[in-house]
């Protein structure tokens, strides 16, 4: 089987999220990258040192510089005539334009996959993960979207692919990217970060959250996420939500301070490897997850532990 | 402008899925379903762009078994002018639901489709951007803020990275995010009037389309359990803990 991987950049980087895809999408087949965007040959050339990845379809457009998915589907539906399976990372990007080509091929999505049982055959959660379905498709040209946190990253380094110029991306004309704000910051990226430390609505407010969690986070060299409830009393962006609608995150060592542990919440963490929650009730079902946990206020045993450690 | 709103029933999002011993899929018999909470957040959206005079109808659909008449009596206490019941019992796919959307749009002739990002009981977030592909049209998902300004619609969208906004030509395709709106409660006395209001009741063969799903479910089961960990009684226990873990 031939596959077609779709790398996830910024026009300059190649992201970390495409990794694990790569994992994927080998264990179907011969692995195919797509770099689409505008001026991205250095990520065309990250792309081919890829462990394991045959050849980088790279596809440099005006019209590809924002990964608007109007323009982008149609490219990889013509790249499918020689490709078996679509990949992408279940991103935002990702869950953007699978679904789109997966429509224009007739074909039914594959969403946000945990294992590759056989070529037809795959593992993906429902119901906020709190139920896993093995399914099997009829469609003979796959498209799939991959959770990142249930497959090892592809080596970065190590493979020597050939690239190939794409051409006949064009601009559909009716959407047009006006601008974006994007949260810069120091910490390492929560879906990447080996340590997570997040605060609930328990933390109060955004003061509090920078005086408590950022410190403590930073003492770890950890990344910092937050609950739904902390992201709409606007204690923080909505990029730092963990949770069914919010980031998937599986770290080392995910510390939860303030936070109940809803459903909706623990799907998106309970796969972390160590768990601890902070928290002053000693019924909250965050403790039912946590490898170790502490009942107390936070306020005062958040500002000890940074002090401590 | 007319609006189209999707709606699902699926089970209530307070209550735990229960996987059935048989491992043939979740236990829907006996429990409270209501509508997809991504989907009320497209209907409140809808009906705040009736209000501010930008939408003169809301229509709203829903594909599935008999009982989802419920669902778009919700909707339409909420505000929709009327809905459409496209009856189908066992799986609909989001390629066939899509399908069946296009056929109602190219009927309806509505300037936007407002649909729940995705469903919470199959989360697979597909429906919206597969009828965008299938209509031609111009999608703008997981929007926080929804502006519509003459034949362009603004759709801020929330994204791994942060916020990105971007422009699309109208008619066109919103997936509705939890921040974009609070929706409303129906009132009393707007339940009583949704009863009276015109649900249009169809099958998949009214349109043409084949529901044969491409998926077969194998088995559902149940994800494997985390225990339950210890509790220490102290912040230097905590450290302890930490060190142990070899992070602090
Ligand atoms: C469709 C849908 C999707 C959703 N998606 C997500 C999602 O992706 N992610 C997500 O997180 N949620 C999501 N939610 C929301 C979820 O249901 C919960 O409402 C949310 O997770 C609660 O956040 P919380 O734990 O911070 O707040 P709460 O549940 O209010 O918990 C606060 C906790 O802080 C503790 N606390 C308070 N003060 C202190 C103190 N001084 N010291 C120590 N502890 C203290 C309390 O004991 C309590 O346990 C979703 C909901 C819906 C309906
Ligand atoms: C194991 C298993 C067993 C299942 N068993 C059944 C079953 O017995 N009966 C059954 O009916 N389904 C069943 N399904 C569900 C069926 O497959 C889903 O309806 C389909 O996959 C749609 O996925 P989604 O809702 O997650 O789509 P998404 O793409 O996540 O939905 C996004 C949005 O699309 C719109 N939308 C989606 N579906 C509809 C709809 N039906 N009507 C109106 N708007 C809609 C809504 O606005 C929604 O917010 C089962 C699924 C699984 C995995």
């Amino acid at each position: 089987m031939k596959t077609l991987v779709l790398v996830e950049h910024d026009n300059a980087t190649l992201k970390d999220a495409t990794l694990p895809v790569v994992t994927a999408a080998a264990k179907l087949g011969e692995v195919h990258l797509l770099v689409a965007g505008k001026g991205c040959a250095a990520v065309a050339e990250q792309a081919t040192k890829i462990a394991g990845v045959g050849k980088v379809h790279l596809a440099d457009d005006a019209a590809l510089e924002h990964q608007l998915p109007e323009n982008i589907a149609p490219l990889i539906v013509d790249l499918m005539g020689h490709h078996d399976a679509f990949l992408a990372p279940a991103t935002t990007t990702g869950k953007n334009i699978a679904p789109r080509v997966a429509a224009l091929l007739d074909v039914m999505q594959l969403s946000d996959i945990i294992s590759v049982d056989g070529p037809d055959t795959f593992t993906r959660p429902i119901y906020a993960g709190n139920a896993i379905a093995q399914v099997k498709t009829s469609d003979t040209k796959l498209v799939i979207t991959v959770r990142g946190t249930a497959f090892e990253k592809a080596a970065s380094e190590g493979g020597s692919a050939s690239v190939e110029a794409v051409s006949g991306a064009s601009d559909a004309g009716s959407a047009r990217f006006v601008s974006a704000e994007v949260a810069a910051s120091e910490r390492p990226e929560l879906t990447s970060a080996k340590i997570i430390v997040s605060g609930g609505r328990g933390v109060g407010s955004g003061e509090n959250y920078k005086a408590l969690i950022e410190p403590l986070a930073d003492k770890l060299g950890a990344a910092v996420g937050a609950s739904r409830a902390a992201v709409d009393a606007g204690f923080v962006p909505n990029d730092y939500q963990v949770g069914q609608t919010g980031k998937i995150v599986a770290p080392e060592v995910y510390v939860a301070v303030g936070i109940s542990g809803a459903i909706q919440h623990l799907a998106g963490m309970k796969d972390s490897k160590t768990i601890i929650a902070i928290n002053k009730d000693e019924d909250a079902p965050i403790f039912q997850v946590a490898d170790i946990g502490l009942v107390g206020d936070l306020f005062q045993i958040v500002p000890e532990l940074t002090s401590k450690l | 402008m007319k609006i189209l709103v999707p709606v699902k029933r699926v089970l209530d999002y307070n209550l735990k899925p229960r996987v059935k011993a048989d491992g043939s899929g979740v236990d829907l018999a006996n429990v409270k379903l209501s509508m997809n909470p991504f989907d009320e957040i497209a209907v409140e959206e809808a009906i705040r762009l009736k209000e501010k005079g930008v939408a003169t109808e809301i229509v709203a659909v829903s594909i599935g078994e008999a009982k989802s008449q419920e669902t778009l009596r919700t909707a339409l206490a909420m505000g929709a002018d009327r809905a459409i019941l496209v009856t189908h019992d066992g799986v609909a796919e989001p390629l066939a639901v899509a399908k069946l959307l296009k056929a109602i749009v190219d009927e309806e002739q509505p300037g936007l489709v407002i649909l729940g990002k995705q469903a919470i009981d199959d989360d697979s977030n597909q429906t919206g951007q597969m009828l965008a592909a299938l209509l031609g049209w111009a999608q703008g998902t997981f929007a926080s803020k929804v502006e519509v300004e003459g034949e362009t619609v603004n759709v801020t969208r929330e994204v791994d990275g942060g916020l990105e906004t971007v422009a699309l030509k109208l008619p066109a395709i919103v997936t509705t995010d939890l921040r974009l709106n609070e929706p409303r409660y129906a009132s009393l006395p707007n339940i009583m009037k949704a009863k009276s209001k015109p649900l249009a009741q169809k099958t998949p063969a009214d349109y043409g389309v084949d529901m044969t799903p491409r998926i077969e479910t194998l088995n559902v089961s149940e994800p494997p359990k985390r225990q339950a960990g210890i509790k220490v009684g102290s912040v230097d226990e905590l450290v302890d803990k930490l060190k142990a873990l070899g992070v602090a």
